[in-house]
């Protein structure tokens, strides 16, 4: 009965014999213990094919997405043409300073860009966000599945476009007026509304006799505005940026509300009507309660990725004359750091505002958890 | 006996349809005005006489796009790009995401913690710029002079269609990979006899995404493809939009038909094709939306 004491360990009770004997996977675990990289190795070289699989993929992960992390280094070193960025020589933190507290022009420009960023994105959480929980309450209420499918289809269509496409047509209809050619037709419609909504006002003053109205003016966009490109003006940046963004994704994002309200069943309607619901009270009641789940989950993820922006459509809508209002992190860095020189001051722009955006995506992701008990990666 | 209305949702339904109406013709609005405008003739378009329907119709502006050999060659820029690049994103992800599927897998958390960073943090863009410079030097000492192969290889990586495979392949019961492993199947043969095809609706919607984000990729192939001639058709439109949009450059413009014309046709050329793919793809659209990596 030598070792009773270290029974618990690793030793095995027998009952038919009424003995100990030695765990023979114990053996394996202490061998795992002692040489446990030996015990890696091994399990490898059994399944080497497996680890083959993933080689491809890690490489492709480290060479292109987490070597530029590397070049990050850039933001706390002096430039240099010629050596690699390891072996520059170290500057501090003096770029973060000359973002933050420089007080020259740079300076300005960055803090502009960090509030451009986050406005942006923003607005897109207040307007864009609620647009297709309305659509795909509308989409509800068509009764006629072809009718139905006609819509839907119609305003998933601008998905479809790239973002230079998209960006395009934008350009093309909101442009300026020229020798040769006309104002963009959006613009146009603009400034001819006005000019109806007046003529009908007076026709109405005339016909009611009131003189107040008989005068009165009305203009949605007034023709010098209009004739100057609504696109190099910094006061309309932002709303073309959120129409245009309405436009191409609020179909599209309405799918998976809609989803969300088909899958409620028709008993749950039925036995709201017996109970007296009007339509206020069955969305109240009824439709609310089914997709706020939905809701939740993509309003958090909005909200993580709200400093996480684009980069391309406002590179592609912006120019000088608009910076006021359109310049992000983004634009800022590539103007500074691919078009411009100034490569470490750039890296630690975007350094700032990328971590600023991982915390808020991290944060959104462990709230999701907690409200759901959905994790989204 | 069907029960009769209640004038709230009456009036709530007649609502819904009429601003469904109003949003789904300003959706299309934009569209049908290209198309006009393309085939109106010149008058017509730059004294703003188009709004809906074509006037004096030509195809001179279709013409030019056609007779320009580097539309053509921008097309089949974009294809090389989509085709290869999809198939070289898809080859890596699936075998990657087949081996994070594996509970067997040794530091499987960590190799997931690699792919979910990524989504997280990005470096941003001038480190990248200054990373893909530092590929191309390497491409170009190793004999790859197409800058096409750098766009190809190294861009269009995305975590989330990994992520979105591996949930598929770990969805595959593990009796029908013991069976297959039973009657002699070697790794490789498991993956391509097993797992794919029991995913192939999940790989459908990934590779859909890919080929959407190479077909649409814009800013990196601008910066990194240096030859003119090796454009994708996204860098053509925008340069040509530059150019076009420029009043100083048009100042001189006398063709029979609109500047603006050029511009139109070129944006109905290049959503022509992916309106007559459309409804092949519309399902694994609609369900890649679904999928969306939401993970119990």
């Amino acid at each position: 009965m030598k070792g009773k004491a270290k029974a618990a360990d690793y030793l095995l009770y027998d009952p038919a014999s009424g003995t100990y004997r030695e765990d023979p996977e114990q053996a394996v675990r202490d061998d795992v213990e002692k040489h446990y990289w030996l015990h890696v190795g091994r399990t490898i070289l059994k399944d080497w094919r497996l680890y083959v699989m993933l080689v491809p993929m890690l490489l492709v992960f480290l060479f292109w997405r987490y070597l530029p992390m590397y070049e990050l280094l850039g933001a706390f070193k002096v430039p240099d043409e010629v050596l690699p960025v390891a072996q520059q020589d170290f500057s501090g933190f003096s770029y973060f300073k000359e973002l933050l507290v420089g007080g020259q022009q740079v300076s300005t420009d960055f803090w502009r860009a960090l509030r451009n960023t986050f406005l942006l994105s923003f607005y897109g959480l207040c307007f864009g966000f609620p647009m297709p929980i309305i659509l795909a309450l509308f989409f509800n209420e068509v009764r006629s599945n072809i009718g139905r499918s006609a819509l839907q289809v119609m305003t998933y269509l601008p998905k479809f476009m790239s973002t230079v496409v998209m960006t395009s047509l934008v350009t093309m209809l909101v442009k300026q007026q020229s020798l040769t050619t006309n104002m963009g037709i959006i613009s146009q419609l603009l400034v001819d509304m006005g000019h109806i909504v007046t003529q009908l006002l007076s026709g109405l003053g005339d016909w009611l006799n009131i003189a107040s109205l008989q005068n009165v003016t009305v203009t949605f966009l007034s023709q010098e505005t209009a004739a100057a490109g609504l696109l190099n003006n910094p006061d309309f940046f932002r709303g073309i940026y959120q129409i245009s963004g309405i436009w191409e994704g609020a179909g599209y994002d309405s799918i998976v509300f809609f989803a969300a309200i088909i899958a409620i069943s028709p008993t749950s309607y039925e036995a709201a009507q017996i109970d007296g619901a009007g339509k206020m009270a069955q969305m109240r009641y009824v439709v609310l309660p089914s997709i706020i789940s939905t809701i939740v989950i993509m309003l958090i993820t909005r909200i993580g990725s709200l400093l996480n922006i684009g980069y391309e459509k406002v590179l592609l809508l912006y120019n000088d004359k608009t910076y006021v209002t359109a310049d992000v992190v983004s634009t800022f860095a590539q103007r500074h750091g691919i078009e411009g020189t100034r490569k470490g001051l750039a890296s630690a722009a975007e350094m700032m505002n990328n971590v600023i955006g991982m915390m808020l995506v991290i944060g959104a992701n462990k709230i999701a958890q907690k409200a759901s008990n959905v994790s989204l990666y | 006996m069907k029960r009769k209305l209640e004038i709230s949702e009456l009036i709530f339904r007649i609502i819904s349809c009429t601003l469904l109406t109003i949003f789904a013709i300003a959706c299309l609005y934009p569209f049908l005005y290209a198309v006009s405008a393309s085939v109106s003739g010149k008058h017509a378009v730059e004294y703003g006489e188009v709004v809906l329907l074509p006037k004096d119709i030509q195809f001179e502006a279709f013409a030019r796009m056609f007779n320009d050999n580097m539309f053509w060659n921008s097309y089949s820029n974009t294809l090389f790009l989509t085709v290869y690049g999809t198939v070289w994103s898809l080859v890596y992800s699936i075998l990657g995401a087949y081996a994070l599927s594996k509970k067997r897998l040794l530091f499987r958390k960590t190799f997931n913690f690699i792919l979910v960073f990524t989504m997280w943090f990005s470096a941003g863009l001038v480190p990248q710029y200054l990373n893909y410079l530092a590929t191309k030097e390497v491409f170009n000492a190793v004999g790859i002079t197409d800058d096409k192969w750098l766009v190809v290889i190294a861009m269009g990586m995305a975590a989330m269609n990994i992520i979105l495979l591996r949930n598929a392949f770990e969805g595959v019961p593990s009796e029908i990979e013991e069976a297959a492993i039973v009657d002699g199947a070697t790794e490789f043969q498991v993956l391509s006899k097993v797992y794919i095809p029991m995913s192939k609706s999940t790989i459908a919607t990934v590779s859909l995404f890919f080929a959407i984000s190479r077909w649409n990729g814009y800013f990196w192939a601008r910066q990194m493809i240096s030859n003119k001639n090796e454009h994708p058709l996204q860098v053509f439109i925008r340069l040509k939009l530059e150019e076009f949009t420029d009043p100083e450059a048009m100042a001189g413009w006398n063709e029979v038909y609109a500047s603006d014309s050029v511009i139109y046709a070129l944006i109905v050329c290049s959503i022509v094709p992916i309106l007559i793919i459309y409804p092949f793809i519309q399902k694994y659209f609609a369900k890649g939306v679904n999928v969306g990596g939401v993970k119990e």
